[in-house]
């Protein structure tokens, strides 16, 4: 469905699909039969109103949400070809395959070296001097190696918030996924320190599909190549940012990006 | 218009009143509570400092009257007994709370432990004693140190299985969540990142925990008893401690010195929590600018 709104020469894999999904609090349905392609080594931004269920989809993606038991997921994610939500699917893997970064960031209660080097060393082995290698790399890649390369030793916690949250995205590349989820990365964080994260998840773009849920609709706008539109738990509308934010399809969508409503 | 606005105002003076008499009522309890400690503090110092030395610390205990009277048997015996307290009770608890917070939340069988051991933690000390009493000292027919050590185990396990959980618990989930997003088992993402965050807060309210049941006296009294000899039989005959030292020495002696004697158990118990509190926290300290 995405292809035809994209120019013929842009081909694009889509590296993530989700189809019919569904999800359930308890008792409460919060996402009713989302269908979403996600295109590959693209920004995807996923906006809408508080409670209108990005997060919970964002959530499903890499099965985060099986840690809460009355939680659960109908119908499809299919990530490179396989249904994420088989059972046969080994979550562990899923979760090196696939990252996350939350909305506050959580460093690890160890050295900013450590942070970056414990979830390569559990997926990886390695011998010491590629660690350092890797953990550099994954610094670099974050943009945050030379404000760190001198306090390597030094606590994560001890970073300001914009930095903590370039660790946590250094910490999860440095895993190699293909896919980064960011759920609200920016929220907690001062607008200086937005404006860097925006320019490294661009950077990031050519390594990474990457989705990202936000509330600001500046930040989807600046950054992201496609936008989806959720609203009380459907979407609404999914294309083109560019299109999405000159001339949406869908009234309700008009409104919100107007900012009639949200 | 003025006159309705006077209307609707209410005075400040209540209002900075009640804010004052709130402050005075809690500056009065902290202040009871410092006094108290305080209280304690000196006349276990004033009493129990004076009796302290090489004798003290080093000899066993004798007779009354007799030369070279010391504790020294009984600090021994207190270290046996609480260190194998410890030992059968804390890593069983701390699993036992890992356990609880990470499976346990809203299940009918994590509740139910919950309560159990809720249960458990308000039990008078002297059922955990009577308890061993029945279960080892009788059967086996002789006291021990041993049985001093299980009863206070008893008397440790709820404590050290709510605190760990409780800790657990306080660690945002969004800590929790990250490390399983970057493909780690739940255990380990408990053991290796939330346990390490609160790691300062678990050996304190742990310590504290062993700290109460060292002071114990009610179980020991059924169990480990009194012995004038070294503990060398710590698993088959009655153990010398402190607790019950004190509480024979003071109470159940006519002896002067053996009262003195008393407040110099007291007093070394006391000193001892002290410096193990100072020193935990002194260890623990959140190193948050490193």
């Amino acid at each position: 469905m995405l292809e035809t709104l994209l120019s013929p020469k842009e081909k694009l894999k889509i590296k993530i699909a989700a189809r019919n999904l569904s999800f359930f609090y308890g008792d409460h349905q919060a996402l009713f039969d989302n269908n979403l392609e996600i295109p590959e080594n693209r920004i995807t931004a996923v906006i809408g109103p508080s409670g209108c269920g990005k997060s919970t989809h964002l959530r499903i993606y890499n099965r985060i949400f099986e840690l809460y038991r009355e939680q659960r997921a109908e119908g499809e994610v299919v990530i490179d070809g396989v249904n994420i939500l088989d059972r046969n699917v080994d979550v562990l893997e899923l979760r090196r395959k696939v990252g996350m970064i939350f909305q506050r960031p959580t460093p690890f209660p160890m050295s900013v070296f450590d942070n970056v080097a414990y979830g390569m060393r559990l997926h990886f082995k390695l011998r010491k001097s590629e660690i350092a290698e890797r953990v550099e790399s994954a610094l670099r890649g974050a943009s945050l190696w030379e404000e760190v390369k001198d306090k390597l030793n030094g606590s994560g916690l001890a970073l300001s918030g914009g930095q903590q949250q370039r660790l946590c995205i250094a910490r999860t590349i440095a895993a190699e996924p293909d896919i980064l989820l960011l759920d609200e990365p920016t929220s907690a964080i001062d607008p200086v320190a937005t404006l860097k994260i925006e320019e490294l998840l661009l950077s990031l773009r050519k390594r990474f599909t990457i989705v990202i849920v936000t509330h600001n609709m500046q930040q989807a706008s600046r950054i992201s190549d496609f936008t989806a539109f959720f609203y009380k738990g459907r979407i609404v509308e999914h294309d083109t940012t560019t299109k999405i934010f000159t001339n949406p399809s869908n009234k309700k969508t008009e409104e919100y990006i107007t900012g009639r409503f949200g | 218009m003025r006159e309705t606005d006077d209307c609707i105002r209410r005075p400040v003076f209540f209002r900075k009143l009640l804010n004052a008499v709130m402050w005075l009522l809690s500056a009065a309890g902290v202040a009871l509570a410092v006094f108290c400690m305080l209280w304690i503090l000196w006349s276990v110092i004033r009493n129990g400092a004076g009796v302290i030395g090489l004798d003290f610390l080093f000899c066993g205990s004798k007779p009354p009257g007799e030369p070279d009277n010391g504790v020294g048997n009984a600090i021994l015996g207190t270290v046996f007994i609480t260190l194998t307290a410890v030992v059968i009770g804390v890593p069983a608890a701390f699993a036992g709370g890992v356990g609880l917070a990470i499976y346990g939340q809203n299940s009918r069988i994590g509740n139910l432990i919950r309560f159990s051991v809720n249960v458990m933690m308000g039990l008078p000390s002297i059922l955990a004693g009577v308890f061993v009493y029945a279960l080892l000292v009788v059967t086996t027919g002789h006291r021990s140190g041993f049985a001093g050590s299980l009863s206070l185990a008893i008397i440790l396990f709820p404590v050290v299985m709510r605190t760990t959980e409780d800790m657990i618990l306080m660690v945002p989930a969004a800590v929790h969540e990250s490390s399983l997003a970057l493909g780690m088992t739940r255990a380990r993402s408990v053991l290796c990142i939330v346990c390490r965050s609160i790691k300062g807060g678990l050996a304190t309210g742990i310590l504290l925990a062993v700290a109460r049941t060292a002071g114990e006296t009610a179980p020991l009294l059924f169990t480990a008893l009194w012995s004038d000899a070294w503990p060398w039989h710590y698993f088959t005959q009655p153990t010398a401690n402190l607790p019950v030292l004190i509480n024979e020495y003071t109470t159940n002696s006519p002896s002067e010195e053996m009262h003195a004697m008393g407040w110099g158990a007291a007093f070394l118990i006391t000193i001892t929590l002290l410096l193990m509190n100072l020193a935990l926290r002194f260890i623990c300290r959140e190193k948050k600018h490193a």
